[in-house]
């Protein structure tokens, strides 16, 4: 009796502590929203505050939460009231935030769509609402050859062909210096997820990239999905080094995280990651650069996440009226890190 | 032997998991030159089959667990999140470093003892209250995430603590991954409590019939709330592994609708979803079964875009290879070809 007595004594804790850490989490979340409508409740009343409605992928990697601060912390600057949704990946939670926000009447409605295609529906619903589109990140494909330029005001956000022509640049330009003497050179591609448009166009502008060079040759000999995550990544590097770690030389990596993942198949497989096989990925996340410096990982193309306060000048933009001013493609600032560059740049990252 | 004898087999629990298993090994025999070549490198067996027994040790773990569950009739779908929830506390509290910032061991037990009481919030639900059991752990499957998120803070902690990478790795020495000790021992546990003392057979007459089995005297509840518990602590062992494979906790990624696998194995080992009979051994067999079809594929080196599909169909046909209905209609077309071919003759 007194063992179940104590145990209701610890389950009753157990359920307060969990709800208070639900609690935390949705204040958390909300604070955004409701704080600075707050304020601007006790303190305009000649101006409508902006609402603007962001529906934002999920949390799947250090760069989205970078991403998910900037545009948070510079709304708050710009003093925009923020409706912030997280469709953990899924595209049907996205379409339903953005069908909310279409009921919310909000001024301005930004996302990045999870994935390419299937978005018609919900765009020509804001269409039709009068609710403009800013597509952040990622760009969407509409069905029946309408044009999707005629859905959103702009498309802010990183050019991941570019990305991936950049990543190939890096071994076209120092082919010499990390192969000597090799004419023949294996590729190994670790794609995203299946169908989403950094998967897409960063596979595309690598494979058209990487066969331009003359001196020296690159096939890419296998590719697969590591879905953008660590834990997948790996289980496809561990997969090819049982049969090909003698051959593989490139290991080029849709995304940093899955390049992390495989640093540690290519270690258990007796190479030396960074040496033997070359990394090279896309993101610029923090991990990334802590490998480069160890000489595990050796180049990383930047996609940079920090594109809050551009948006939150399009949105005032779009507000004042300026639409027709703005360009429908805007790309974000980048460049292309190397082992050289790492240590130096490490304690700027942000992400 | 004679024919009768060949049935009796069949008829055995851990035929026809052990049968499937032997057709997917023998495919992969067959088709994949050098899938079961293991070298011997650095001291550690390398080669697929150590893959398979190394990453099919945290569906293992997951499914004796939901093993239990299953046959109490009930389910537990928030094991991915809790195994998520695990990992995420692991990592945060040894820290990025390459020492631990607290000792690693009082890491491991928090973040078991956490799951195991997260476990327990389930069992609670479920067996006092009487909360459906998918509702019940839907809860924490859904905000289970959160929680990992919120103790990571959206980020991906890494850990650079040698030691833990042993978890899923090589303790220098042996030879085998520790990650297949560990399920080994609690495969081994949960087969012993199970078997040698009456608690299995109390936990299949409850899935069975509970009010029955509380009329005899079972404590019915009180058996429920172990096994969610149970489950918890099984969730909260295998995101140790997952978190040091990657020596990173993936918050939002780890685990993710791992749940669904776990149940697989399950199903595919035999137990009915329904509760009552259930094979601990069978659902490790299916977990194996499950891994083994995932390594085989990338080694195949399917198309990224088919590859579900693939996996789908496969995952289709073992299923059907197991249900006993299936098969008997099966016979019976094959008897009835066969009786309209004697009587033409």
């Amino acid at each position: 009796m007194k063992m179940r007595k104590m145990l209701a004594v610890i389950m009753a804790a157990v359920v307060s502590l969990s709800i208070g850490a639900c609690g935390a989490d949705s204040s958390g979340s909300g604070s955004s929203n409701a704080a600075p409508s707050g304020t601007a409740a006790a303190s305009n009343n000649s101006e409508k505050k902006i609402v603007l409605g962001f529906a934002q992928v999920g949390a799947e990697s250090g760069w989205r939460t970078a991403n998910t601060t900037s545009i948070q912390e510079s709304a708050k600057g710009a003093g925009i009231d923020l409706k912030f949704s997280d469709a953990q990946q899924k595209q049907e939670n996205q379409i339903s935030a953005i069908r909310s926000y279409i009921a919310q009447k909000v001024d301005v409605i930004a996302f990045s769509p999870v994935v390419e295609t299937g978005w018609d529906a919900v765009l020509q619903e804001a269409k039709d609402a009068g609710i403009p589109v800013v597509l952040t990140d990622r760009a969407v494909k509409m069905e029946d050859g309408k044009k999707a330029e005629d859905y959103y005001v702009t498309f802010l956000g990183s050019d991941f062909r570019l990305e991936g022509e950049r990543a190939a640049q890096y071994l076209l330009d120092n082919a010499a210096k990390l192969f000597p003497g090799k004419k023949e050179i294996s590729i190994y591609e670790l794609e995203g997820t299946v169908g989403s448009a950094p998967a897409i166009d960063r596979k595309e502008g690598f494979d058209k990239k990487i066969v331009t060079s003359t001196d020296v040759k690159f096939n890419i000999v296998k590719s697969q999905s590591g879905n953008f995550t660590r834990a997948e990544g790996q289980q496809v590097a561990e997969s090819w080094l049982k049969s090909d770690a003698d051959k593989m030389d490139v290991l080029f990596c849709h995304n940093d995280d899955m390049g992390l993942g495989a640093i540690q198949a290519i270690e258990a497989a007796g190479k030396k990651p960074g040496k033997d096989i070359i990394i090279v990925g896309i993101d610029g996340v923090k991990g990334a650069f802590e490998a480069m410096a160890a000489g595990k990982y050796n180049c990383s193309v930047e996609c940079n996440p920090l594109i809050g306060p551009q948006l939150m000048d399009i949105v005032r933009k779009i507000m004042d009226g300026k639409t027709a001013d703005i360009p429908k493609r805007i790309e974000s600032e980048e460049g292309v890190f190397t082992q050289e560059q790492a240590a130096a740049e490490l304690p700027n990252r942000k992400y | 032997m004679n024919l009768e004898s060949v049935i009796g087999i069949t008829k055995k629990r851990l035929f026809w998991p052990l049968f499937t298993f032997g057709i997917i090994l023998l495919f992969d025999f067959l088709a994949i030159p050098g899938f079961f070549s293991i070298q011997f490198r650095d001291g550690n067996f390398f080669g697929r089959p150590v893959d398979i027994l190394n990453r099919g040790s945290v569906y293992a773990i997951l499914a004796v667990g939901m093993t239990l569950v299953i046959a109490t009739g009930g389910i537990d779908i928030s094991v991915g999140s809790v195994l998520a929830i695990s990992g995420a506390i692991v990592a945060t509290m040894l820290g990025s470093g390459f020492e631990a910032k607290i000792p690693m061991l009082l890491c491991i037990l928090a973040a078991v003892g956490v799951c195991t009481i997260i476990g327990c919030w389930n069992g609670l639900l479920v067996s006092k209250i009487g909360v459906q059991p998918v509702v019940a752990t839907l809860i924490l499957m859904v905000a289970g995430r959160g929680i990992a998120q919120l103790i990571t803070g959206g980020n991906i902690p890494t850990t650079q603590y040698q030691p833990f990478t042993y978890v899923a790795g090589f303790i220098p020495g042996i030879p085998l991954p520790t990650s297949v000790f560990i399920a080994a021992v609690v495969v081994i546990s949960a087969l012993l409590v199970t078997k040698k003392t009456a608690l299995g057979m109390f936990i299949e007459a409850m899935g069975i019939n509970s009010k029955a089995s509380r009329f005899s005297g079972i404590k019915v509840s009180r058996l429920i709330f172990m096994t969610y518990a149970f489950a918890g602590l099984c969730a909260g062992i295998a995101g140790l592994i997952a978190c040091s494979q990657i020596k990173a906790a993936d918050a939002n990624n780890a685990g993710l609708l791992i749940e669904m696998d776990a149940i697989l194995a399950v199903a595919i080992g035999g137990t009915s979803l329904a509760g009552g009979r259930f094979s601990i051994g069978a659902s490790v067999i299916g977990a194996l079964i499950l891994q083994t079809l995932t390594t085989t594929l990338y080694a195949l080196g399917v198309s990224p875009l088919a590859l579900n599909v693939v996996k789908a169909l496969v995952v289709i046909a073992i299923c059907l290879i197991q249900a006993e209905e299936f098969r008997k209609k099966i016979a019976e077309m094959v008897y009835r070809e066969r009786s309209v071919k004697n009587a033409k003759a």
